[in-house]
């Protein structure tokens, strides 16, 4: 979606947003100017050019999102350690303070980036865009971004990704996506994780937290997963082969 | 709290319609904001006199108008009115629909005063 052609502007909200709509106000003696521009515009046109950056090396992105703690380093860990050789990982790592997550990467002779946002909730287009300064991409095929643990605002900020992932991790409940709507309904895949506690938190109902996703329209696949004893793992990679060839195919095709 | 840093982009492009239409301020804007876009009217509210002090944007009304979530059902086509969180079809309860309001997040227009042509006696 973009703001300049009008294709923001749907069949449920023109009769509020054309002239003569509610939203259409004019006084007299002053200018009305109609502008009809998101209010993350600059974010948005920032995250575009990071994704045709992208794009032109062939890299896909994924954007992890979660709460503080649901355990995507872990996974990223996991998934260096199992992924086949010739997927070439990068990382760019999200947090308000400290190196450790990139330390934790690298300590596994992954290429990782560390943003430190200060107080920033979020990490944004901008953030990444500096960080894409730092990394070849000609030398990689995926490049995941940890965005900041926070399932409120990292929602509202394109970066550029093709792929949304939201962990839900099982400590955390299952009725999270009825909480969260909005980061839940940007998920094109949610992993549940820390799956080996499942016999443990026994609330925790898997085909709970599948009933609140299906509430907000939610067609994203659901992977049970634990970064610990493995399982689910077998999936999650497979998810990520089929995105490598899927972009590969989409890329081919628009060139010709 | 990232309604100050979506205030400051909003602010940054007040300023550019502004400048363009060569107005000395800028009196009312008005924003739809949908349940789903992620941001919260009120904590929008709090956040723009901060953003906006010291801009041609200062002390202009901030309107906010609150967009109803609404979807389309997939399967029977018929539109109803949902929550946020159960954006299920309300006639046929079917859960596959599409969002047709709700998640919008749109400076929609501003309100502005021109400058006055004064005359330069010598």
């Amino acid at each position: 979606m973009c703001d300049t052609c009008g294709c923001n502007i749907t069949h449920g909200n023109e009769n509020l947003i054309r002239p003569g709509g509610k939203l259409e106000k004019t006084e007299s003696g002053k200018e009305a100017v109609t502008v009809l521009h998101s209010l993350l515009h600059e974010n948005d046109h920032t995250a575009q050019h990071n994704r045709e950056h992208f794009d032109q090396h062939n890299v896909l992105a994924i954007n992890l999102m979660s709460s503080p703690g649901a355990g995507k380093t872990s996974l990223l860990e996991a998934t260096i350690q199992q992924l086949d050789d010739n997927i070439r990982i990068a990382v760019i790592e999200g947090d308000l303070e400290t190196e450790n997550d990139a330390e934790r990467i690298r300590k596994h002779g992954v290429k990782a980036i560390q943003i430190t946002t200060g107080s920033a909730c979020h990490l944004d287009a901008h953030m990444i865009h500096q960080a894409l300064h730092n990394i070849n991409l000609a030398e990689f095929d995926v490049v995941f971004i940890e965005n900041v643990g926070n399932l409120v605002c990292p929602a509202s900020f394109d970066l550029g990704q093709h792929q949304n992932v939201v962990l839900l991790s099982v400590p955390e409940g299952d009725d999270k996506p009825a909480k969260y709507p909005v980061m839940f309904r940007t998920a094109d895949l949610v992993m549940i994780s820390k799956s080996d506690l499942l016999p443990v938190l026994d609330d925790f109902k898997v085909a709970k937290a599948k009933s609140y996703l299906r509430d907000i329209a939610s067609v994203a696949p659901i992977i049970e997963l634990s970064s610990k004893d493995k399982s689910g793992m077998p999936l999650w990679l497979d998810w990520i082969r089929q995105q490598v060839e899927k972009r590969k195919k989409h890329l081919e095709q628009s060139v010709d | 709290m990232h309604e100050l840093s979506i205030c400051q982009s909003l602010i940054k492009q007040i300023t550019s319609v502004a400048l363009e239409c060569s107005a000395q301020r800028v009196t009312s804007i008005t924003v739809a904001i949908g349940a789903l876009s992620g941001v919260e009217a009120e904590l929008l509210k709090n956040a723009y006199p901060i953003a906006s002090a010291g801009t041609v944007a200062e002390n202009a009304e901030l309107i906010i108008e609150a967009l109803p979530v609404r979807v389309k059902c997939n399967q029977c086509g018929s539109e109803s009115d949902a929550l946020p969180n159960k954006l299920v079809c309300k006639k046929c309860g079917d859960w596959r629909t599409t969002l047709l309001s709700g998640d919008e997040l749109m400076l929609m227009s501003v309100e502005l005063e021109k400058i006055q042509e004064t005359k330069v006696i010598h």
